[in-house]
């Protein structure tokens, strides 16, 4: 109190002082309860820890100091977010193609931030060590983050363009969105070790980057700035995930030699599981960005072949192997985009989002990147099916698919010698048959068949009856179990599926901007009025 | 080895056995070297359905729009599941000729290898 005068100011502390007390200094010793009773669920995967004060915090950060950092973030993101709905921003990208990729991330990436903010969270909790229960509590925050930036961004989209705006209840619903939800899920309903070298290690660290470089690149080529921002907002929070992913590894390895073999399983059934999750990235870098900037098995070979190949030649001192099915990763690399885009357009009635087939000159540039594979097998097909919507007789599939247990992709992947054979994969367990998409998918499962024998296979949801809305009369005379599937899983049939050219967000697009919706095929209607590229077209098509 | 949870013994509980498709079983049919059609194509069927009503009612349906298809000499067809080479008897059920719930099976159409012999169209 000043008026008794001979208050000494409180100590300030040194920078390593205050850093002690708000990171390590957070944590205590239980006194009235057990340490066991406390951290129930840290012991039954079998991982041996004998010091938690061995792990170094990656992050390097107290808590108050990265409450002022990510309030920085935020204030810059929002100016910027508001800037770009002010402007109309949503009209600048290249043309309403790009807009169909959006479709696919916030119907199909951005849950997955809340599931991990939801994941970090458990792991706050479950954690004896402060380290890392303070690193999982900070990422767990950064997760929550970024779903609600990206679901800020993207809103501007969704009052213009169709598709985007029942994402949560979409995500729970729609067929192929169980990829992604049954992948997420996976990892939160395993133990708190498995959950940090799914996320933190094999699909922070190993394969996000793979995520993040091309995709946010191709979002700043194609004038994105909305989703190039929110991405630029979120990298440095990655950079901090990565280091909890490699931090987590070493101390693993470090503190007890059991703990090897344990990894090493996790890691690979972990490094495949987030490459089939993956592969939608694939298609939508090289057939949904009107203006590409690498790709596919460019990335694969940079990201992968590269960096990961140092990285599992650093990680061979523990006795840890490159992850055991990357060889069909890397025999995959030139025929997944190719794969995965026919069967979304032989399939587009069943899908939340418009396609079209590959223009020429994006068949010309997948000749070039793709040498070995491209033109003898994808160009044809494409070529098939043009002259199948120019003769009017337009190719489509109406049956579902058999579809993996594991990944829950349906099984249109190939053996990797033989890209004419589907390689498809079976176990019997308790009498039953189950069916995976490849090798990779067939450890996982023979591993814990125990967990994927209820796995929710939409087909099958489907097939039972589960996927109607409620007053839906399957004995009825005019009962359409296609189209009341897709009115269940929020898909209105005509307007947010089929062809791209025709669509209402084609046809919003030439009439709102002048345009053409397809910067490689000219205009689709007479409203548009930029001469520069249709004449460009037309040059092109002629020549 | 067995799986490692909370619970001890913990099993899921299995989502599609047979009993939960209303009478129906889940057949899936595959069109080898017509990678067209890129997966195998799941179908609930009645176990009693004669094979030759799967061909003339059901394969039409999933494959029709296809070139090869009206081409197809049935007699020449060869079938399999992850059994092995099997040959159908038309007049007799799925389940008699060893189609069970969950059975994949794939057909091979000799001479038929996709539009043009390419096997991926
Ligand atoms: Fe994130
Ligand atoms: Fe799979």
């Amino acid at each position: 109190m000043a008026a008794e005068g001979n208050a000494k100011p409180a100590k300030k502390l040194n920078l390593k002082e205050n850093y002690a007390l708000l990171t390590r200094g957070l944590g205590w010793e239980p006194s009235y309860e057990k340490k066991e009773d406390i951290f129930r669920n840290v012991d039954f995967e079998g991982v041996v820890i004998h010091d938690w004060d061995k792990w170094e915090d990656p992050f390097r950060l107290t808590m108050d100091a990265y409450w002022k950092y990510q309030g920085e973030k935020e204030r810059k993101l929002y100016a910027i977010v508001d800037a770009f709905q002010q402007h109309n921003g949503q009209f600048n990208v290249t043309d309403a193609r790009y807009v169909q990729a959006l479709k696919v991330f916030i119907n199909g990436i951005t849950e997955l931030e809340y599931d991990s903010h939801r994941g970090f969270n458990m792991l706050a909790r479950e954690f004896p060590g402060v380290g890392p229960r303070i690193a999982a509590q900070m990422q767990s925050l950064d997760e929550l983050r970024h779903a609600t930036t990206q679901i800020h961004t993207i809103s501007q989209y969704a009052k213009y363009f169709t598709g985007m705006n029942e994402f949560p209840y979409q995500f729970d619903r729609v067929w192929y969105l169980s990829i992604p939800k049954s992948f997420f899920e996976d990892a939160v309903t395993s133990g708190p070790f498995e959950f940090i070298v799914a996320i933190s290690f094999a699909f922070e660290y190993v394969l996000t980057n793979l995520a993040f470089m091309p995709w946010m690149s191709g979002a700043a080529f194609n004038g994105d700035m909305a989703t190039v921002s929110f991405g630029f907002s979120a990298q440095s929070d990655e950079a901090r995930h990565m280091t909890l992913g490699i931090e987590v590894i070493k101390f693993l390895l470090e503190q007890d030699p059991a703990n090897v073999p344990l990894v090493q399983k996790w890691i690979d059934k972990w490094f495949w599981r987030g490459y089939r999750l993956l592969s939608l990235l694939a298609t939508m870098m090289d057939y949904m960005l009107p203006k590409r900037v690498m790709a596919w098995n460019e990335a694969w070979e940079i990201y992968y072949e590269q960096n990961g190949g140092a990285l599992f030649a650093d990680l061979a001192r523990y006795g840890i192997k490159p992850p055991k099915r990357a060889p069909e990763t890397i025999a995959e690399k030139g025929h997944v985009a190719h794969q995965m885009w026919s069967v979304f357009y032989a399939n587009r009635d069943a899908v939340g989002f418009q396609m079209w087939l590959p223009s020429d000159e994006e068949m010309a540039w997948m000749s070039e990147k793709y040498p070995d594979t491209f033109d003898q097998y994808y160009r044809p097909r494409y070529e098939y099916w043009k002259a199948q919507e120019a003769a009017g007789t337009p190719f489509k599939n109406s049956t579902l698919p058999q579809l993996c247990q594991v990944c829950q992709w349906p099984c249109l992947f190939t053996e990797s010698g033989d890209p004419t054979t589907l390689s498809l994969r079976e176990s019997e367990y308790q009498g039953q048959t189950f069916h995976m998409c490849s090798d990779g998918c067939k450890d996982i499962f023979d591993d814990t068949p125990e967990k994927y024998v209820h796995a929710w296979l939409p087909v099958h949801q489907i097939y039972q009856g589960n996927c109607f809305l409620p007053g839906v009369d399957p004995t009825a005379p005019d009962f359409n179990p296609m189209v009341e599937a897709l009115r269940y899983m929020g898909i209105k049939p005509g307007v947010d599926n089929g062809d791209f050219k025709g669509s209402a967000d084609a046809t919003n697009w030439e009439k709102w901007t002048s345009r053409p919706a397809n910067i490689h095929e000219g205009a689709y209607t007479d409203a548009v009025r930029d001469t520069a590229s249709t004449a460009d077209v037309t040059a092109r098509k002629a020549g | 080895m067995p799986i490692k949870a909370i619970t001890p013994d913990y099993h899921g509980d299995f989502k599609d056995g047979v009993e939960k498709f209303h009478g129906n079983q889940i057949v899936n049919i595959h069109w080898e070297k017509h990678l067209m059609f890129a997966w195998p194509m799941c179908v609930p069927l009645p176990p009693a359905m004669p094979f030759g009503a799967l061909i003339d009612g059901v394969l039409p349906g999933i494959f029709g729009a296809h070139p090869n298809f009206k081409q197809i000499d049935w007699n020449a067809v060869e079938w399999k599941t992850s059994k092995g080479p099997f040959k159908p008897d038309l007049a007799k059920s799925l389940t008699d000729n060893g189609i069970g719930h969950k059975t994949t099976i794939s057909f091979r159409t000799p001479g038929l290898n996709g539009v043009g012999g390419n096997a991926v169209c």
